[in-house]
């Protein structure tokens, strides 16, 4: 038979369809972990400006002695960086395959399959917008209004701008839908889902996504009606 | 019953094909989809026209052959049902009905409805089959195999190989074709000493016949006429992680 497997773990796992997509339910997993721990973090803006800032700074200053000021914090965005070029890759290469594995469409398009899992390409392309926004937002501060405000200043100042808030809350719907459909198919790549499984792991991946999106939206709206100042 | 049809209709596999209106008022709501079609064609060739060419062949939902997208479903709106079970008051006085070809680069057109769906049969030559001696058949009590395999496994092997999960697929992916032989050999015993490499050779098969990659949008088991489930997807991705895993060779 023809030699279609290969021996190198890499070129195995990448050299094929279902490869890719366990890269992508991976790095998708260390998205969702992060993404979690980085809305119960933000959350503490509802504890005022001190003790928000102080988790900033906190941020920074955790395992200082061994990985030096701001070292653990490197090493998390090495690690995400890293994961969103995989994720994007593979999202890429599969999504080139699929256009490749139908070049003639139908006349009459019917619409099969969750709006969450059809838009998962146009809507990850959003996050990662997103992403940069927002690190240029309020991380760097490059369009920020307020940029030495301190990390608590910087989030009200940009939030104090009504299409930023809602530009926030739409990409917070967005990366709800990614969720809702992308953890569910994550489990169901890595081989744990079952017929008997499948409704209790959707309703669950939706539940995350819906956490998720509330988790972080509640911010914006909470500058916009004054409750956080 | 009145009904509109729109067709497509393609001289051969290079021609640019088109959507072709016809019309046709007696048409019983008792008649099969197909039954329809063949109406329509006896008034075709009467008219010296070109009939129009679609598979067909048992016409009792046991073949597979039966491949068409009707109104952008494949196999029409009746779930669990192909489209020579499809009845036409499924339908109503007046409808206009679309009907085209399955769209996949892996299954060409070679003829107004008809496509070469055999893409499929080199995914089964990779690896849908256990290699046993042969001789006289092994006395069947000799390997038990519990109830839940033996009805999971017969399940997953009524798979007909229509290729409608294809058709529907966004991405043109046949894995719930390739999912339910793997599923269909992997839970019983005799299928065992091959179960990884069949996965993996399988699946490399498919992608190299340019299918395209699997997101766990579900279009096919909603169309599937035999309700192969979504979750022997994950049965084939759980086989193919293992022997990616372990590094599981064919050769
Ligand atoms: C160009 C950008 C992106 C594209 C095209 C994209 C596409 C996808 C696709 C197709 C999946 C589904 C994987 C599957 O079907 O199993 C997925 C899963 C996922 N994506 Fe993205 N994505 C992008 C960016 C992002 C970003 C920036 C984030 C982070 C906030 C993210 C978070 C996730 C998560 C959490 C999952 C779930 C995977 C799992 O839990 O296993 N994605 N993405
Ligand atoms: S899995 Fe279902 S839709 Fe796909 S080929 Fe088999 S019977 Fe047809
Ligand atoms: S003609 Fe055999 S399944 Fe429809």
């Amino acid at each position: 038979m023809v030699l279609t497997q290969q021996r190198n773990i890499v070129t195995r796992t990448w050299g094929s369809s279902v490869g890719k997509k366990f890269v992508m339910a991976v790095t998708g997993v260390i998205f969702l972990l992060y993404v979690i721990a980085h809305m119960i973090g933000n959350l503490k803006i509802f504890f005022g400006r001190e003790t928000f800032d102080a988790y900033s700074e906190h941020l920074r200053t955790l395992g200082a002695d061994i990985f030096g000021y701001s070292g653990v914090l490197w090493i998390i965005r090495v690690v995400l960086i890293a994961a969103v070029v995989l994720h994007m890759v593979a999202a890429f290469s599969l999504w080139y395959k699929a256009k490749r594995a139908r070049p003639v469409g139908y006349q009459h398009k019917g619409h099969q399959g969750s709006y969450a899992a059809r838009t998962m390409r146009w809507g990850g392309v959003i996050i990662a917008l997103f992403v940069i926004w927002h690190i240029l937002d309020l991380t760097t501060g490059t369009v920020n209004p307020d940029p030495a405000g301190g990390a608590y200043g910087k989030l009200v100042a940009s939030f104090d701008r009504p299409v930023v808030a809602i530009f926030y809350i739409v990409a917070m719907v967005a990366l709800s839908f990614h969720i809702s459909h992308g953890l569910w198919s994550g489990i169901q790549t890595l081989g744990g889902n079952s017929a008997v499984k499948q409704h209790a792991l959707k309703s669950f991946s939706i539940g995350v996504g819906v956490v998720v999106a509330v988790g972080f939206a509640i911010i914006p709206v909470s500058v916009m009606i004054g409750l956080v100042r | 019953m009145r009904i509109t049809l729109r067709v497509w209709r393609q001289k051969n596999a290079d021609a640019k094909g088109k959507m072709e209106k016809y019309k046709l008022d007696d048409v019983e709501e008792d008649m099969s989809f197909l039954e329809m079609l063949d109406v329509l064609n006896e008034k075709l060739v009467l008219a010296d026209e070109d009939p129009i060419s679609f598979d067909h062949d048992c016409r009792e939902g046991i073949c597979g052959s039966c491949a068409m997208v009707i109104n952008g479903t494949p196999h029409g709106p009746q779930k669990n049902t192909t489209t020579c079970q499809l009845h036409m008051r499924h339908f109503k006085d007046g409808d206009t009905i679309d009907v085209e070809p399955w769209r996949a680069r892996a299954f060409p057109v070679i003829k107004d409805l008809v496509t070469d769906r055999s893409a499929f049969d080199q995914i089964i030559q990779a690896g849908g089959y256990v290699s046993v001696n042969t001789g006289s058949a092994p006395e069947a009590h000799a390997t038990p195999v519990d109830k839940v395999s033996a009805d999971d496994a017969f399940d997953a092997a009524t798979c007909i190989g229509c290729g409608a999960c294809v058709a529907a697929c966004p991405n043109g992916s046949s894995m719930l074709f390739t999912s339910a032989k793997v599923t269909h050999l992997g839970l019983l015993p005799q299928g065992q000493p091959e179960r990884q490499t069949r996965a993996i050779s399988m699946l490399a098969k498919q992608d190299e016949l340019d299918f395209g990659g699997c997101t766990n949008v579900g279009a096919c088991a909603e169309v599937c006429p035999k309700g192969i489930p979504l979750a022997s997807i994950s049965r084939l991705n759980h086989d193919v992680l293992g022997a990616t895993l372990t590094g599981a060779r064919a050769d």
